[in-house]
């Protein structure tokens, strides 16, 4: 039992954790806010003035902000799909025993840890190069035509190069959830003459529904902000091919300065990443009880 | 093993398990192996896999020509100053979420984490202002204090999964025995939690190391970290791919190491303790 002087310095204790979190979350999103009702343009210092929602206007009815939107779907989508997919086949294949299977693991487990802007360039030179790339040299040895990737699906190569970051971590959350399995349950349907697909959907895949649905939201919240792959590989382009919301607002603040159209960006952003965000944090909460 | 398997079987995985796990791990192999090459070689077709001539120019000459030891010292600094600064204002609040909770703790811990999930690039523009007005932009301290708050939820939440599994009976047993709180804590939290603490502090060393958000926005020449020193072989310079695959070799192998040793934490850590 807690007596009421621990109960003090346990406050203590978490005040300064909380204070600067508030601190950090709070100024910044208000100040966020302030600037996007405001016309505001580093060019133009001394002309700010009030605009209402103008910039949430401008933003939103901007073609590229459609785009963008839709890129970023598609980028979240195509990533969540490969990643969870695959993730569930190699944690699957991670379970089998056989020969050497701490090194394949680590191997695996190992694009999770290169920072984002070596392996989007990695990727980009040495291997989706369409003359002197690795995949160039293999298409012609197949008698094929080498594809170039990042002039015929740029958002695509992204999706495949922040797949390959991704599909470690979904990996090695589901294994932790398959190995959690009780082998006596599978056994028994086993028994019970329970073929290996059907044990796959009516035991497997509903033991992992929660680790699944936890890789997804923690998934979308960093895909939402894919940044340095695009910076490096495509600039956004051609045109705004590879342009996401995060990019978007990127672009408005530090290329073009404009401090009321990117903070309008950056709370549409906020906003739509909320979305998931109260779904996770439901998922969560209900684990702390 | 409750179930023999059979030893055909195992070897069939063995062999798909390997080929899979060669196919995802080829591109940083390939980065190493690179790295070792002439320019020439390097962009040679058919490509050269293991009988070129190995040279170590590459890492010489990124060292001499790029001042790389000065964004290696960067990043060390950035991710190692973060992430010790973070546990200072973590532990004890893990510490009091743990041992003394109240009513309020969930919600403070779901808000906390919360922050970890509002958008870098919806507080990008205020905080860039921010930073130039206090002549912070381009700094070691400006980003150290930056990713410590970007990963100050994660670092609290690592801290109280591991902290709210020590049992609280010993430390009960400990204030019978007639221990003050400081000797609770030297004698007897201290020992149980510094596993926990560990993987915290090996985690978030590997996140900061790797994030490129803040640390391409923020900096310029000065205090540029590798993600930052990489970045800048985008342009032109990428033709370079032996040296660009020596500085890429050089930015992952200590972090790669260090996740490799933390794979367990790794999935608690980044799931918030929703998956064990």
């Amino acid at each position: 039992m807690a007596t009421l002087q621990t109960r003090a310095s346990a406050r203590l204790m978490m005040t300064p954790a909380v204070v600067l979190l508030l601190l950090w979350m709070a100024v910044p999103l208000a100040m966020t806010l302030y600037f996007s009702m405001l016309r505001y343009n580093l060019l133009m210092p001394g002309m700010e003035e009030w605009a209402g929602f103008l910039n949430y206007r401008f933003f939103l009815t901007d073609p590229a902000f459609f785009t963008g939107l839709l890129n970023t779907l598609l980028l979240v989508g195509g990533v969540l799909v490969i990643s969870v997919g695959g993730g569930i086949l190699m944690a699957l294949l991670l379970d089998q025993p056989f020969f050497g299977q701490g090194i394949v693991r680590l191997m695996v487990i190992a694009p999770f840890f290169v920072m984002p802007t070596v392996s989007a360039l990695v990727w980009k030179n040495m291997l989706m190069h369409p003359v002197n790339g690795l995949f160039a040299w293999i298409a012609r040895t197949f008698g094929l035509q080498p594809m170039d990737w990042f002039g015929e699906a740029p958002l695509f190569s992204i999706v495949l190069i922040v797949s390959w970051q991704w599909l470690p971590f979904a990996t090695l959350i589901l294994l932790t959830a398959l190995q959690s399995l009780d082998t006596e349950q599978k056994e028994a349907a086993e028994m019970d003459g329970a073929g290996a697909i059907s044990r796959f959907v009516y035991i497997v895949l509903p033991h992992m529904a929660r680790a699944i649905t936890v890789v997804v939201l923690i998934e979308t919240i960093f895909l939402l902000s894919v940044f340095a792959e695009i910076l490096v590989t495509t600039n956004g382009g051609p045109g705004v091919q590879t342009t996401t919301v995060t990019y978007l607002v990127y672009v408005q603040a530090l290329l073009q300065f404009d401090v009321g159209g990117a903070s309008a960006g950056g709370i549409v952003a906020v906003v739509l990443a909320n979305i998931v965000a109260i779904f996770l944090i439901r998922l969560i909460g209900k684990n702390l009880e | 093993m409750a179930r023999a398997v059979s030893t055909r079987t195992r070897l069939v995985f063995t062999l798909i398990g390997w080929l899979v796990g060669f196919l995802i791990f080829f591109p940083i192999l390939w980065t190493v192996l690179t790295s070792f090459k002439s320019e020439g070689t390097a962009i040679a077709t058919p490509p050269q896999f293991l009988f070129f001539q190995w040279t170590a120019e590459n890492y010489i000459e990124v060292n001499s020509r790029s001042d790389y030891l000065k964004h290696f010292m960067n990043s060390v600094v950035i991710s190692l100053g973060s992430t010790l600064l973070g546990l200072v204002i973590a532990i004890p609040a893990a510490w009091a979420m743990a041992f003394a909770p109240t009513k309020r703790t969930k919600d403070v811990l779901l808000w906390m984490l919360s922050t970890k999930m509002l958008p870098a690039v919806g507080v990008l523009v205020p905080i860039y202002l921010l930073f130039r007005d206090a002549g912070l932009l381009d700094t070691r301290i400006g980003l150290t204090f930056v990713l410590t708050m970007a990963n100050l939820p994660i670092i609290v939440w690592m801290l109280y999964t591991y902290f709210r599994e020590i049992p609280g009976d010993i430390l009960e047993a400990a204030r019978m025995d007639g221990a003050s709180l400081a000797k609770e804590i030297i004698y007897v939290l201290t020992p149980m939690a510094v596993p926990g603490i560990a993987s915290t502090l090996l985690l978030n060393i590997i996140l900061a190391w790797n994030e490129a958000f803040w640390t391409l926005n923020l900096t310029a020449a000065k205090a540029a970290p590798l993600t930052a020193f990489i970045a800048s072989y985008s342009s032109p310079e990428g033709l370079f791919w032996a040296k660009l695959s020596a500085a890429s070799t050089l930015a992952i192998a200590p972090i790669l190491i260090l996740g490799w040793f933390s794979q367990r934490q790794l999935v608690r850590g980044l799931t918030f303790g929703a998956v064990k």
